[in-house]
């Protein structure tokens, strides 16, 4: 086993600083795709069993089970379906994403009070028009909330990804480990992983900001 | 049937003073419940008219009013606004013709207030600068500065003001009727009193039809044109004027709602001028009592002074005549129905 080198792994990120910033943007890019469609997916799933106990129930309880299958064994299922590379990448991500943001997205709508709902159903707004006019906006923070939740969980499954060939800062930790002994090798494994730490804070940082733009000021003061 | 409906709006809708409140043996019957909620519940109110439903919580005055606008449907019976039965039209577009005011306001969290107010009008389509007019003028009509108050959200609001954009809103697209749910009742008894006060002056401009739920009865003695005293299952037990359930309470479950201090609610009620005045005291230097008062305030200053007579002042400070306690009770009596008008025993 080597010593970590200070030396040896400034050369190593001077010598690959394009491979890497292409690992991070891949493992960028992976996430937000996957939160994008998980977002979509997810708040569909919740508009449709919030108001419903037993589906609301299942769905739940369903995403809370998926949640604890291990990420490598989730790959490794749906490799033969679904290849390798990209898809079953972001499909695995999708996955482990939908849990929170769904519950979010169900506690969000059902925090809405009685007497808000009531007034606005006693003004005339159609049930749809509340929804997209009154319960979506308030429970807008509490949704993201859930996206970012996801966001952490998927930055972290996403460098799992390369055992199934997935794109991003895991290929750099995967190298690392098959090729322990050899002169690069913790560079390899510390360089993805110190890739995938500070993705997540700034990823972190940029949903604080995403949260105070897009929420009403009036849920904020 | 749609055809009945679009005609139905619109004959409500032209309206924007008061228009008649027909319900005609309604009946709510709840799912697996065996007593109905509210049971045969008939009642012409008339336009322009404020009646109060009062009744202790459960008694279903709440569920009542909620038929009215359809937030609940009656199991049966027949509830008209304006001539139009409402069970026949749509009941979103119903509402909008409808204002509504909950004890908690409810009051959109993520919009301003102007946003809040313009709720309504946005729903029936108006123009964008008929809805800003709109709402200015409404923020003036409440008392809260456009200026100031149409960018702040309700949070920045206190529980005053809240309400009154809250009756603000109802009133956006000038309905014909108002139904109102405990609406001031979540306010400390200083805001409350303001609050009513200020509601009787812009009731007094703009005459809806009033349907207000209350289980205060001095604020539906204060506030009411006639009072529906409501037993269980929403049993009317008295449909009256204030002073004519405060005189002569139809029976004992009315006459316990009145509580103690009847004659004294009914003092609050009667203007000074309507007793008849003595000849002025003039006593120089003593307390007076004023024209434009009423009668408690009258026997308010007498027992304060202890003195038998007290004189009467008209708005520039001249005495036009003097009270006693004698004179006041004598105003009470007179009030009696049962004294005056013998006719209106036999019509209850």
């Amino acid at each position: 086993m080597n010593a970590l080198d200070l030396d040896g792994l400034l050369t190593f990120w001077g010598r690959r600083w394009d491979d890497i910033l292409e690992l991070v943007l891949q493992h960028l890019a992976v996430v937000a795709l996957s939160l994008l469609i998980a977002t979509v997916v997810g708040v569909l799933i919740g508009i449709l069993v919030w108001n419903r106990p037993v589906p609301r129930s299942l769905t739940i309880a369903a995403a809370g089970v998926a949640l604890t299958i291990p990420s490598l064994a989730l790959l490794a299922l749906i490799t033969p379906v679904f290849g390798l590379g990209w898809t079953p990448t972001v499909l695995s991500l999708v996955f482990y994403s939908l849990l929170p943001i769904v519950r979010n997205t169900v506690v969000g709508l059902r925090e809405v009070s009685p007497a808000i709902m009531e007034s606005a159903k006693g003004m005339g707004m159609s049930p749809a028009k509340i929804l997209f006019a009154v319960q979506l906006p308030m429970a807008w923070p509490i949704i993201l909330t859930g996206v970012r939740v996801a966001a952490q969980l998927t930055i972290g499954i996403a460098a799992i990804a390369a055992y199934v060939a997935g794109p991003g800062l895991g290929q750099f930790i995967f190298q690392g480990l098959s090729s322990l002994g050899s002169k690069n090798a913790l560079n390899f494994a510390l360089t993805g992983t110190l890739g995938v730490v500070l993705l997540a804070l700034v990823v972190d940082g940029a949903f604080v900001l995403i949260s105070r733009s897009t929420t009403s000021r009036g849920l904020r003061v | 049937m749609s055809e009945s409906t679009a005609t139905g709006i619109t004959a409500i809708a032209q309206h924007t003073s008061g228009v008649e409140i027909v319900l005609d043996q309604v009946v709510k019957v709840y799912p697996g419940q065996q007593a109905p909620a509210v049971e045969d519940f008939s009642m012409t109110v008339a336009p322009g008219e404020l009646v109060m439903f009062v009744g202790p919580s459960g008694c279903g005055k709440t569920t009542t009013m909620k038929m009215i606008n359809r937030i609940i449907e009656p199991s049966s019976g027949s509830i008209s606004i304006g001539g139009r039965d409402v069970l026949s039209l749509d009941p979103n577009e119903l509402r909008r013709h409808i204002g509504y005011v909950i004890q908690q306001i409810g009051l959109f969290p993520h919009m301003t207030i102007a946003e809040n107010i313009a709720t309504v009008p946005k729903l029936l389509g108006w123009s964008k600068p008929r809805i800003a007019e709109r709402v200015d003028e409404l923020l003036e009509t409440v008392q809260l500065d456009p200026g100031t108050f149409a960018n702040r959200y309700p949070k920045q609001l206190s529980g005053g003001q809240q309400q009154r954009v809250g009756v603000a809103r109802a009133l956006a697209a000038d309905p014909p009727v108002m139904l109102m749910d405990e609406p001031f009742g979540a306010t400390d008894p200083i805001t409350r009193e303001k609050l009513q006060a200020e509601f009787l002056r812009l009731q007094e401009s703009i005459g809806k039809t009033i349907i207000f739920v209350t289980h205060d009865f001095d604020e539906a003695i204060r506030l009411g044109d006639r009072i529906a005293v409501l037993s269980d299952r929403s049993r009317i037990e008295q449909f009256d004027t204030p002073a004519n359930i405060l005189a002569e309470p139809a029976n004992d479950y009315v006459a316990s709602f009145i509580g103690h201090g009847a004659a004294l609610k009914r003092l609050a009620l009667v203007p000074v001028v309507e007793a008849t005045l003595g000849a002025a005291v003039g006593t120089s230097g003593a307390p007076t009592i004023e024209l434009a008062g009423n009668l408690r305030d009258a026997l308010d200053v007498l027992v304060l002074t202890g003195l038998p007579a007290v004189d009467v002042v008209d708005e520039h400070g001249r005495a036009v005549g003097s009270l006693s306690v004698d004179r006041i009770s004598a105003v009470l009596g007179a009030e009696l129905p049962g004294r005056t008008a013998g006719s209106r025993a036999g019509a209850r």
